[in-house]
Formats: structure tokens, sequence, C-alpha cells
């Protein structure tokens, strides 16, 4: 105690300084929460639990906010949102499902199988395809694969099926949730790679000094121990599934439909939008104060649900490193 | 060799193979079948994408469309060049790094040198981790809640009818895409911060040092190379996120002054950037010209792949460093 | 059985003068050998002029070394720390291959067969491993000792056909009594000396020929070593044993055979009591008697 008084005044400031700025970071987010949820307020108020239920046209009700002009009536801030958080769950939960399944056996490919010399190209590779802007898959999404699947996946029959409500051409669930699996699997790898290399050498090597193959040893010791880490990797990857808006505003078919697996293979070409992207496409019209109110209900749904997700993929990570530290 | 060869003799390589694999389960060999598929998929779909994007690239870029304006136009033929939307891209990197920087590595040392009371350190760390993991959509929509307040009518500009404050510029942008980069920056200063041996930091001690001298002439200059890693991905980030830009710069296709007062004007005002000029030139965006939107994409990724190597290079450099510590 | 020559040590230039000739070698030991170490069976693992470098050291960590490990007998390997017994006892599963940069020449007899031309999984199960460090995987006592029967099966053995085996090789380790009760505990709660006995009753479950303990005791408390050498003793009988030790009291109580290496080289290889009470070579006998080390 009598230590710290003595200590010169320009180490105390300096502390105080850094503190300062460790703290202001803090005060951005709560900032952050408490702006957009006062923002969003008035949506809720009007719509009460009924704002994530399903039921009306979400488009049309947007539509109808813009016109509403400057000062609408409480009747201008219906929303019934569910297309739009279902489009978020669903290329969410496909994307980081398909992904979980490819980022651990790329990185086991990675940390146990390849060869140093394939090692030392894979790992710069994953590294540029977890840099890569998402307006470029965006971009090579809206120019390549949805043509493609307008031109060689789509039939006439199916387009006809469906034409009274919705057309298909091209833009939709599969491109999304195949490029927002590309944008997340980099992500996931890093930390699965990062938690099969932790993994003690010597429960590997005692495996297979047990003579047990080599994937085997891989699987039933290394693949095991990490599973933590694979919970943490895919929670992390939603975090920035849910809340990728630009990549899929532009090959989602920016819809509020929601797809419905048992329409059958028609389901895979089926328009969406979730609900980042409707903020990314919607937020011209943020001067109408019914559709800025709902703009920042949709965005304090996004961030209480990332921040659930990154704080609980954090502290399984966190765990997972007081467990392997033997 | 006088020893014998047992009864097992001599086997040829693919009869070792073979007997090998045998003893695995059939289900094993899909899973090393399908783990080997996996990664040379994914080598190669990012070898096509950039071999596909370089195409594109060459195809398209000039040094004309790189040194020329764009243009307002209808077709592609006239909608000039990219210049606007590469200053756009380099001013938004360096205000946004300029704020970034001094916060994160503020908050890194603070935490691993101080980082009394212990609560608000772990505030602190969750607090960054949840910036990490927020959609940038919601953080751009939150930056536009606050520019748009009147108290920050000098960020951008005001309707000329004494209307709202209109909350989109430079400075809006580049300050709210500055929490973009705090993340990677405070996550790599920490962690080399941390692996300062104990040792080091008692020595400076011993000598009579305070902790600010420490910390200024001992461990700042140590864990510069981490910094300069994680502010280089922190660049790479700041340049290619797009949500941030499409709501706080406005964007407009040429740099648009906020006000009349030289440079500070051009802070005020609007302008794009090689990710918002890539959207909006989509066929999503208005502009539908795919071609100028292909040719940003290149130079966009040239800048990322430029700060990859750049990671990969001081990386390396430190790596070599480190050996004698 | 192939007939192999008898055991030779080598004279390494160097040390020529310390070294006994290998002539009068072959006169004294074996039948001291036979005398003080009661049923030798035939030569299961012969380590014929093996020598091993690791990248980026510019001398070998293993030279030229010679020596025969026998069915029924305990091998130990002694010698200061750094001098290549690690090396060694992992090169004869081949587990040293794990390591990017090591290299072998010479050749690793099994029954006869050189291990580079069996299955390298098949030589594994038939040569096995203890650690220094006690590594239980982290699951289940039962699921550790079921872990190599469960992996080595192509199709998953039920639990009926583990029930038994688990028991017999957990008692063979001398820990049945301990842990009977429960099999399901996490078996990271055990302590050391129960998780060292835990990890030889998982290499038994699988009843390799040939067994290599790299100072398993080392992490242990005495009476725990004392537990663990008197499993060795018993274990002679039905494998072939080669330990490494820091310990010479040990090595005294453990080995049949002893050999002594130093620097990479075989220094000395002798039958135990002949090693300790009359070493031919002076650095064998500075370092019995603790000059150095
Ligand atoms: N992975 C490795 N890479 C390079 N050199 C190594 C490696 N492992 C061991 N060595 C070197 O090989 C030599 C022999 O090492 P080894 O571990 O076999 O010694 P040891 O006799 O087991 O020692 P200790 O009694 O301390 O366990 C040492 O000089 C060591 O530095
Ligand atoms: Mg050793």
């Amino acid at each position: 105690m009598l230590r710290s008084l003595f200590r010169p005044l320009t180490d105390r400031r300096a502390e105080r300084m850094l503190g300062a700025t460790a703290v202001s970071v803090v005060l951005v987010i709560v900032a952050m929460i408490v702006f957009i949820a006062i923002e969003a307020w008035p949506s809720f108020q009007h719509n009460g639990l009924s704002w994530f239920g399903s039921g009306k046209d979400v488009d049309a009700e947007l539509g109808a906010m813009v016109n509403a002009g400057a000062d609408p009536s409480g009747d201008a801030y219906q929303l019934r949102a569910w297309p739009l958080l279902y489009a978020t769950a669903l290329t969410t939960v496909l994307a980081v499902g398909l992904g979980v399944f490819i980022a651990v056996l790329a990185s086991i490919f990675i940390v146990e199988l390849a060869p140093p010399r394939v090692r030392s190209i894979v790992v710069p590779v994953v590294r540029l395809l977890a840099a890569v802007p998402s307006v470029v898959y965006g971009l090579i999404g809206i120019l390549v694969l949805v043509p493609f699947v307008n031109d060689h996946l789509i039939n006439e029959g199916q387009r006809e099926s469906v034409s009274y409500v919705i057309t298909l051409n091209g833009p939709g669930l599969l491109v999304s949730v195949v490029l927002l699996t590309l944008m997340i699997t980099p992500i996931m790898i890093s930390i699965v790679v990062d938690a099969l290399t932790a993994v003690p050498r010597g429960w590997r090597e005692g495996a297979l000094a047990l003579g047990v193959t080599r994937w085997r040893a891989v699987m039933s010791v290394s693949v095991r121990a990490i599973r933590p880490a694979i919970v943490a990797a895919a929670v992390l990857a939603s975090a920035r599934a849910l809340g990728e808006a630009i990549m899929l505003s532009m090959v989602s078919g920016s819809k509020g439909f929601s797809p419905q697996p048992w329409d059958g293979l028609i389901f895979l070409f089926e328009p969406l939008r979730p609900l980042a992207a409707t903020i990314a496409e919607q937020s011209e019209g943020i001067a109408a104060p019914a559709l800025k109110s709902s703009i920042y209900a949709m965005a304090l749904v996004l961030l209480v649900s990332s921040l659930f997700l990154s704080i609980g993929g954090s502290l399984i990570k966190r765990r997972l490193r007081l467990g392997t530290a033997r | 060799m006088s020893v014998p060869v047992g009864p097992g003799g001599r086997r040829s390589r693919r009869d070792r193979l073979l007997g090998e694999l045998r003893l695995w389960r059939p289900l094993d060999l899909i899973g090393v079948g399908a783990a080997w598929l996996v990664g040379i998929l994914l080598v190669l779909v990012a070898a096509s994408l950039l071999i596909y994007m370089g195409y594109r690239g060459l195809q398209y870029v000039n040094l004309d469309l790189l040194f020329s304006r764009p243009q307002p136009g209808s077709d592609q033929s006239q909608t000039g060049g990219i210049l606007d939307p590469i200053v756009g891209t380099l001013m938004i990197i360096v205000i946004a790094t300029a704020i970034a920087l001094p916060l994160a590595v503020g908050a890194a040392l603070w935490i691993v040198e101080y980082g009394k009371p212990r609560w608000l350190a772990r505030v602190v760390e969750s607090g960054i981790e949840v910036i990490a993991g927020a959609p940038s959509i919601a953080i751009a929509i939150f930056g536009l809640a606050i520019f748009q307040l009147p108290m920050f009518s000098w960020a951008s500009f005001s309707a000329a009818d004494g209307g709202g404050v209109f909350g989109r510029s430079f400075i809006a942008a580049g300050t709210v895409m500055s929490l973009i980069a705090v993340p990677s920056i405070f996550a790599t200063t920490r962690e080399a911060l941390q692996s300062v041996p104990r040792h080091v930091r008692e020595a400076s001690y011993g000598l009579g040092k305070t902790r600010w001298a420490t910390i200024r002439r001992v461990l700042l200059p140590t864990v510069r190379p981490d910094i300069a890693t994680g502010t280089a991905l922190g660049m790479g980030r700041i340049a290619g996120d797009t949500a941030i830009i499409v709501l706080l710069l406005g964007a407009t296709l040429q740099l648009q002054a906020g006000t009349d007062i030289p440079g500070i004007g051009t802070l005020q005002g609007t302008g794009s950037t090689l990710t918002s000029y890539v959207y909006n030139n989509s066929p999503t965006g208005e502009g539908n010209a795919p071609e100028k939107a292909y040719a940003a994409a290149f130079v966009l990724m040239l800048l990322i792949i430029a700060l990859n190597v750049l990671v990969a290079f001081i990386g390396r450099r430190r790596a070599g460093n480190d050996l004698p510590r | 059985m192939a007939e192999f020559p008898p055991p030779v040590r080598r004279i390494s230039s160097e040390q020529a003068p310390n070294v006994v000739d290998p002539a009068t070698r072959q006169e004294i030991p074996e039948p001291i050998a036979r005398a003080l170490a009661p049923s030798y069976g035939p030569e299961r693992l012969r380590i014929d002029e093996v020598s091993i470098h690791y990248a980026g050291s510019a001398r070998p960590a293993v030279n030229r070394v010679t020596l025969p490990v026998r069915q029924g007998e305990v091998l130990a390997l002694i010698g200061p720390s750094g001098c290549g017994k690690t090396t060694l006892l992992r090169s004869l599963n081949r587990l040293v291959e794990l390591t990017p940069g090591a290299t072998r020449d010479g050749r690793i007899l099994l029954d006869g067969d050189d291990i580079d031309q069996l299955e390298i999984t098949r030589l594994r199960r038939r040569v096995s491993m203890i650690f220094q460090q006690p590594n239980p995987f982290p699951m289940s006592i039962f699921d550790n000792v079921a872990y190599a029967i469960r992996e080595q099966a192509m199709r998953r053995p039920g639990k009926a056909v583990l029930q038994p085996r688990v028991e017999k090789a957990l008692r063979r380790a001398g820990l049945w009594d301990e842990v009977a009760d429960d099999l399901g505990r996490p078996a990271l709660r055990l302590s050391g000396g129960q998780q060292q006995r835990l990890c030889i009753a998982r290499a038994l479950a699988v009843e390799p020929d040939v067994l290599l303990m790299d100072e398993p005791c080392s992490a242990l408390d005495p009476i725990s070593t004392g537990v663990v050498e008197e499993l060795i003793h018993e274990l002679r009988q039905n494998l072939a044993i080669v330990i490494v030790t820091h310990n010479l009291a040990q090595a005294r109580r453990v080995g049949d055979h002893v050999a002594f290496m130093y620097l990479g080289d075989l220094v000395e290889y002798a039958p135990t009591e002949e090693l300790f009470t009359n070493p031919r070579a002076d650095r064998t006998r500075d370092y019995v008697q603790g000059a150095f080390g």
C-alpha cells in the first residue's frame, strides 16, 4: 500500500491513462447496446411479441413504413419479422453444420496427414480464404454462381411450380449457404488446428505406441479431446454467419420468403433474406421513423444473439485452455 | 551384413502399404479419403477464386482506370475509373487505424501490465470479444445513430434548411471502422506482452525504472513486431468491410467535400471505397457495371494479399529474432 | 528362430583403451548371466549397428549400437542425461519416426524380421511403450484399458468381451484391487503411480511381445516405484522388457542385463551384477560409482 503512494506521478498517470482507453472500449459497447435499444424501442412497443411472429408479408410491411412518412401512425410500425429471423437461422445453421464437418476434416488433414510441403501450401490458402472480403465472395456469387444455378440446376418445371409466389432465377438458399460456408470455414479451421496442435504429445504417441492406426489415434484421442474447441469454433462461426449482411444481400435473392424443406429440391433455390442483409438494404430509407425503428430492432436482435454467442464461445475456449494445460 | 533376413524377408513398399491398410477399418479409410479430399478441395477452390479474379482483373484493369475518377453513367464504358474508391479506401484505413491503434495497444498494456481491479480487466476483455463477434452491420447502424446526433454535426454536414445531421462522412465511417480493427490489434499485442518473460520486466525494475518507463523503453520495443502484425490484420479487415462503408460513407461515386474548409471538408464529406464501389456496381447495386466491379475487386484483393504477405513477412522476421530470447 | 551371432561390444576408436576386448567378454559373461538370471528365453529383439541422427546436430544421438533383447529378461539402459537412451528406445517401435528430421541407420530385428519390413501398426502392437510421464487418456479407467482392444479391432467389441480382458490386465498391473469398485472414474483423477500402472495395464491388455519403458518411475514416489518394480519382475516371465532408468539402484534391482551408454555410444553391456561390481570400462566404473553423471 505504502509503496504505491510513493510511486512517481507519471507512473500513476500512465496507469490511469491506459485504464481509461481500456474502459472506453467497454463504454462504446455499452453505448452501442443502449443506443440501438432506444431506437428499437418503438418497434417492439408497437408489435410486442408478435414482432417475432409470422403471417404477414414482411416486404410489404417494410414498404409501407417508407410510405408512412415522417410522422407515422402506430399502425405503420407493424412488423412480423419471422421470415427474416428464419432466413438468418437457416443460413447460419446450414453453413455452420457444413462448415464444422469440413473444418474438422481439413484440420486433421493439415495437422496430421499433409506432408510438410503440402501443409505449407494449405495453411496460407486457408488464411487467404479467411481474408477475402465478403463483397468479393458476393460478386463472384452474383456473377458466376447465380447464373450457373439459374442455367444448369433449376429446370422449367421447378420454375413453373412456384411461379405464383416466387420467381426462381438463381439467387437463393443454395448459393447463400455455399458462400457463407466458404466464408466461415477458415475461421473454424484456425481454431480447430490450434486445438489439435495443442493436444499433448503424450496422448498421441501413447495411442500410436499401442498399435493403433494413425487415423484411429487421431479420432479416438485428439478429436475426442478437442471437442470443446470444435464447439467453440462452431459458436464463434455462428456469430460471424448471422451477422453477414453484404454478401447475403447480393446472393440471397432478397425476398422476405421462408424456404420450406418439404418443398423438395426447390427448397435450395428459393430466395430469402436474413436480418443483416435486410438492415443493409433498408438503411437508405432510415429517414422514415417507422422503418428506422424496425431496422434498429433487427440490429438489436442480431447484436444480442452475437453477444451471447461470442461470450459463450470464448468461455468454452477458455475452459479448454485450462483443461489442456497439463 | 552377416545377419540373415528372417522369415518375413524383404517386402516391397506396396506390399507393406497394403498390409498396413488391411489393419484399417473401412470407415477409417473413407475418413482419410475425405480429409485428403477436403484439403485438396480447399486449395482448388482458393486457386480457382484467385485465378478467376486475376483473369478478370487483368482483363479490365488498366492504368487509365486506376487514375481516372468515376463518373455517373448508365453504360459501363462511360463510368470512368476507380481513383476515388482507391483514395477512399486508403483514407478510411488511415483514419481507422490511427484511432484503433492507441486504443487497442493501450487496452492491452493496461490489461497485462496493470489489470487491476481484476473484474474490470475481465469486463474489458469480454467487451473486446463482444466487439470481435458483433456483426459489422450492427456496429454500422450504431454509428449512424451516433453521428446523426446534433452534437456530432461537425463530423459530417447538415441539411441546408437546418434539418437533420446527415451523419455520413469519412470521419464517421473511419471512426466507426476503427472498432473493427481493435480486436486483432488488441489480441496480438496482449499475447505478445504475456509472452515477454517475467525476468525481462524484473531486470528493468531492478535498474530502478518505473513501470511506465519499462513499458516505453523495454516492452513496447519488444512487442512492436506483434503490434505491426495485429495492425496489418486489422487493416485487412478495414479494407474488406463493406457494411460500415455502405451505411456511413454516403456511397457517393466521387469524394464530395462536406464543407468548404480545405482538407477537413473532405473528411466531413462523403465518398466511396473499393468495397462499396464493388457492391454498388454489382448487379445488385444501382451501377450495374460488372467489369468495373471486377476491376475494383481485383485491386481490393491485391491490397488484401499484400497485407497478408506483410503479416507473414513480419512473422518470419520475428521468428528469427525470437530465437536468442 | 534364425541364428544370430553372439552380442558384440563395439569398440569405438577414441575409447579403445577403456573398453575390454569383446573376445574376453564372450568367455566370462554368459555363464554368469545364466547363473544370475534364471530363465533366458529366445532372443526377441536385436539391435544391430543402429545409429540415429537428428536433423541439425552434428553428432549422432545414438552411434552404432548393437544389443540383444531376450525373452524373459529385463534389459536396463543407463547412462548420463542426453546420452541417447530415449532415442534408442523410441527407435525400437519406430516412434522416433514421428520426429521430423530424425534418421536411423542399421537394423532392428524383431524375431528375425527387420522392423522396417513390418507394417508399422503391426510392429507397435508387438512392441509397446510406457512413457516417462504417465499419459492416461482423458477418459474413464475402463475405457483406458479397453482402448487398445477396441481400437485395434476391426469391429468394436462389446462390453462382455472387454470386461474380462480389462480385469485381467488390471490384475497383472497390480491395480485391480485399488480401482475395481469404480472403473468409470476418470483416469486423470488417479494418483501418479496409479496412472503409470494404468498405462502398463493399458499396454498389457493387448499382450505385446516386448515392453519398452522409458524411466517409468521417475514421476513416482518410492512406494509406487516399489510396486512398479515388483510388477516388472513378474512381467519378465512372459515379455522381453527394456527399461531406461536414471536410478542405478533400480537398474540393479530390476535389470538382468545392463547396457551403459555415453554420448550415443554403447560403452558396456554386461550382466547386471558384473557391470556393477566389476565394470570393464573406466567410464562405466566412474558412472556406477557416481563420479559423473
Ligand atoms: N527431437 C529432437 N531433436 C533434436 N535432437 C534431439 C531430439 N531429441 C533428443 N535430441 C538429442 O539427442 C540426444 C539424446 O537424447 P535422448 O532424449 O535420447 O537422451 P536421454 O538419454 O533419454 O536423456 P535423459 O536421460 O535426459 O532422458 C540429446 O543430445 C538430445 O539433445
Ligand atoms: Mg530420456
